[in-house]
């Protein structure tokens, strides 16, 4: 048997004195063979992220192991100097990291950064640096190495730059690799990618890789060993196979059981009457061009056509640049389409003059991705909630006692209405959001992405949550995603969006079971974990704690 | 780059011949311009004549034409109260100026920088506190104030240096202190900002991820996109150096362009004070254009697509 490279034993990192729990990471122990993915997985403020940081020596500095050890290459590294450590880094453990855009600097080239990792620890001369580097830019399959080599992050896209990054890590054939959530940030297909990037370094390289996660999916598509981590501990550990299927931990169960299933019940067809029909829209950007720059024109949204009934939940699934953004724009013109029909309630919005249509806004409320940055930091949660309908010409007094109800409705004390959005957690922040929308009684609800930014466990009370006020006050809802497993979930027909074209349309049955477009299949071919048929908790032996 | 430094350099030309413009209209703005010079009861004959010598009863745009002509070949008229070439009279006048500018902003860069760099790498530090207490002296203290202290202590008590005029480099070394100090603030607290930001941003975690040593982290990495809008600040304040150092070159009596601006304003000398408006706003121009091009080299954003 060999040995690990990475051994953490009885790992503790105290949180300062005012945090909510005195330890980031508390008694953890876990060990990375070499060629073995292990995966930590667990929802924000777990710990896993701490753990990685540790074991770099890139911990806040308000943030102190206290006690345990982490032998990496015959050292302890708690008790290595900081100079010694940083030798360590980059050289033998390297690290990448969540958000590629803003991993890179925006100031030197691609090339220049990863060359850089060879200035640091070798005495490689100018033009061996430059080839390795080009070489490196091959392994992890970018187009054109050395036109990618002179490039500025700026000019390549999200996937490109988390390759960069991954190369840039590989560049001394680190023993060990850690990743902090690599793929989150990226589009379905991108991630695909990059996951089989990870799976290809297994087998080419000796390095034992550190994966902290929240995803199951992504864990059942890569794990060798799982870790689960709550609140700075570890809950569960085991092969991926034994944690995947046969979860022991209450708190594994909850997290499995939460993750979107691919099939559910199939819904009784709708019948009811047409809400929203949206025929022939048309957006295009136009970007001016320069002196020497010819203009561009960008068509976002190509006479989209759907109609959706009331009762009925539309997902409008599409990645980055598939134009589910600026239809969303348009319908609540926030952006005015230039050509088409928006229809609310037999009323056409679409080409309406501002002042024409002030009256009609309030039938389309929208619901944002990011729950911290839509409310105002400044303002009770009750002045935000009133907004709306005072603005709309009610009564203060009256809007308040509907925004009570409404806090009810979303599961909130009624009483936290006077306090302000740093007050909640990011779930309770996506449920004041929702009650929010609902204040002046709209008729059609628009989510656009509104889940995507919550852990597993909250995502699947809002989604719940959703489901239930659609039907219970009758709401017409459009649910725009770029994660298949969640519109499974929640919707009864379906969009695929590509470039400005709906590619594909039909029930969720349809779409899934037998989609038609070949990006509608490349989609469903790129979600992770597909081989993984998520186990029914509730069927397992009783919990061991 | 090329492209981007052209198209900024026809920018910069617009912008000047639109200023030089508006520089020429103020003599008309200003009253009737032969009034001006006839004086207030001369008589209508008298102002004919001025009228006729100067040239003002011709349109106005003729009038500019030809100024502008004659300012593109350094001739800028003569002064209506030294009754010399202004051309000469600034000449000699701004180099005072330009020296006196030069000092001041190198010595603000000199100190605002390190200082800045140092306050946001150790927040809360004894070195953040001594960067904070400067600034914020340095804001409250007026410069005449700062340079009658500083003369009562350095020319009259010490004896070390001398109090007013600009013959030997001695002679700046006051009047740089002042005006320098009053920059450094700042420059200093945007130093301290950008670089605060920066070092917390995702790819200086990179930079220490792959094990670089700090002083490369800090200079390579930080500095470099901290020092960005730096650069913008720096050019507006040499700028505004240049022009408005009046109180500093008048209380060491140090015979500047800012101090002939003073000058021709109290003494209504038109071509005087157009000329100056022209050379300053084109110093603006200049200096505006060389951070945009500093900025470009930077920042690869701004210059490549």
């Amino acid at each position: 048997m060999t040995d690990p490279i990475l051994s953490i034993n009885n790992l503790t990192v105290d949180l300062p004195k005012a945090a909510d729990r005195a330890h980031a990471v508390e008694n953890l122990s876990l060990q990375v063979m070499p060629k073995e993915i292990v995966c930590i997985v667990g929802e924000s403020g777990s710990g896993k992220s701490i753990t990685a940081f540790t074991t770099m020596g890139l911990l806040p500095q308000a943030l102190k192991p206290s006690q345990g050890e982490i032998r990496f290459d015959g050292h302890d590294l708690l008790k290595l100097s900081k100079r010694a450590h940083s030798n360590l880094r980059g050289r033998r453990m390297a690290m990448i990291f969540q958000e590629p855009m803003s991993a890179l600097n925006p100031c030197y080239t691609v090339g220049d950064q990863i060359e850089e990792m060879f200035q640091q620890h070798t005495d490689l001369g100018a033009s061996e640096r430059k080839a390795r580097t080009i070489k490196l830019l091959e392994e992890v399959h970018l187009p054109d190495p050395p036109r990618v080599y002179g490039s500025y992050p700026h000019q390549l896209s999200g996937g490109q730059r988390q390759r960069i990054v991954i190369a840039m890590a590989l560049a001394l054939d680190p023993a060990l690799l850690i990743a902090d959530e690599p793929t989150t940030a990226l589009d379905l297909s991108t991630q695909q990618q990059i996951l089989h990037l990870f799976k290809e370094l297994r087998e080419k390289h000796d390095a034992g890789i550190m994966f902290v996660t929240h995803d199951f999916d992504v864990v059942a598509e890569i794990a060798d060993r799982v870790v689960v981590m709550q609140h700075g501990k570890i809950v569960e550990q085991g092969t991926a196979e034994e944690v995947l299927n046969r979860p022991q931990h209450p708190y594994t169960r909850l997290l499995i059981d939460a993750v979107p299933r691919r099939t559910r019940d199939v819904p009784e067809p709708i019948t009811s009457r047409e809400v929203l029909k949206v025929s022939n829209l048309n957006k295009t950007y136009h970007m001016a061009g320069g002196m020497f720059r010819p203009a561009r024109t960008i068509h976002a949204c190509k006479d989209v056509n759907f109609t959706v009934h009331q009762g009925e939940t539309l997902g409008i699934v599409g990645e980055s640049g598939s134009g589910k953004s600026t239809l969303v724009k348009c319908l609540i013109r926030l952006e005015d389409p230039e050509s088409g029909v928006v229809s609310v309630e037999g009323k056409d919005i679409a080409l309406m003059s501002r002042h024409a249509l002030h009256p009609y806004r309030k039938h389309i409320q929208i619901v944002f991705q990011d729950p911290y940055g839509s409310l105002n930091p400044r303002r009770t949660i009750g002045d935000q909630l009133v907004e709306g309908p005072v603005n709309f010409g009610e009564n203060r007094a009256k809007a308040m006692e509907r925004a009570r109800e409404l806090m009810k409705i979303v599961r909130l004390d009624p009483e936290v209405l006077n306090r302000y959005p740093n007050q909640f957690s990011g779930g309770q922040r996506q449920r004041i959001c929702i009650a929010r929308a609902l204040m002046v009684e709209p008729k059609i609800l628009i989510a656009d992405e509104a889940v995507s930014a919550l852990d597993v466990s909250v995502q699947k009370e809002v989604l719940k949550l959703l489901n239930e006020i659609r039907d219970r006050m009758g709401l017409t809802v459009l649910f725009i995603t770029h994660d298949l497993r969640v519109a499974a979930q929640v919707c009864d027909t379906l969009i695929v969006m590509q470039q400005g074209d709906v590619v594909e349309r039909g029930t969720v049955e349809e779409v899934f079971g037998a989609p038609s477009h070949p990006y509608t299949k490349m989609l469903l071919d790129a979600q992770p974990g597909k081989h993984w048929n998520v186990p029914d908790v509730s069927t397992l032996p009783p919990a061991v704690a | 780059m090329a492209v981007f430094i052209l198209k900024r350099l026809g920018l910069a030309l617009l912008v000047a011949l639109t200023v030089s413009f508006i520089s020429f209209s103020l003599l008309f703005m200003a009253g009737d311009p032969a009034v001006a010079i006839a004086g207030e009861n001369a008589s209508s004959e008298d102002i004919a004549v001025v009228n006729e010598r100067y040239g003002f009863d011709r349109p106005m745009i003729v009038q500019y034409g030809d100024w502008l002509g004659s300012a593109v070949t350094g001739d800028l008229g003569n002064s209506w109260y030294f009754d010399m070439p202004v051309t000469e009279l600034i000449a000699d006048r701004l180099t005072v100026t330009m020296k006196l500018g030069l000092f001041a902003i190198t010595l603000a860069l000199a100190v605002a920088i390190p200082l800045g760099v140092a306050a946001a790498a150790n927040p809360n530090s004894m070195i953040d506190r001594f960067a904070l207490f400067l600034s914020v002296v340095g804001q409250a203290i007026p410069s005449f104030w700062f340079g009658l202290i500083l003369i009562v202590i350095f020319s009259i008590k010490m004896r070390l240096l001398p109090a007013s005029g600009n013959e030997t480099w001695q002679h700046f070394v006051l009047p740089t202190v002042v005006l320098g100090y009053y920059a450094t603030p700042a420059i200093m607290r945007l130093t301290r900002a950008g670089m605060m930001e920066v070092l917390s941003s995702d790819y200086i975690r990179t930079a220490r991820a792959k094990g670089l040593r700090t002083r490369k982290v800090m200079f390579k990495h930080a500095l470099r996109n901290a020092i960005i809008p730096v650069v913008s600040l720096a050019a507006v304040q040499m700028g505004f150096m240049l022009g408005g150092s009046i109180v500093v070159e008048t209380v060491f009596a140090l015979h500047g362009a800012g101090y002939l601006a003073w000058e021709s304003i109290a003494r209504n000398d038109l071509p005087t004070m157009q000329a100056l408006i022209l050379i300053f706003s084109t110093f603006y121009i200049l200096f505006t254009f060389l951070a945009d091009v500093l900025n470009a080299w930077l920042d690869p954003r701004l210059r490549v697509g």
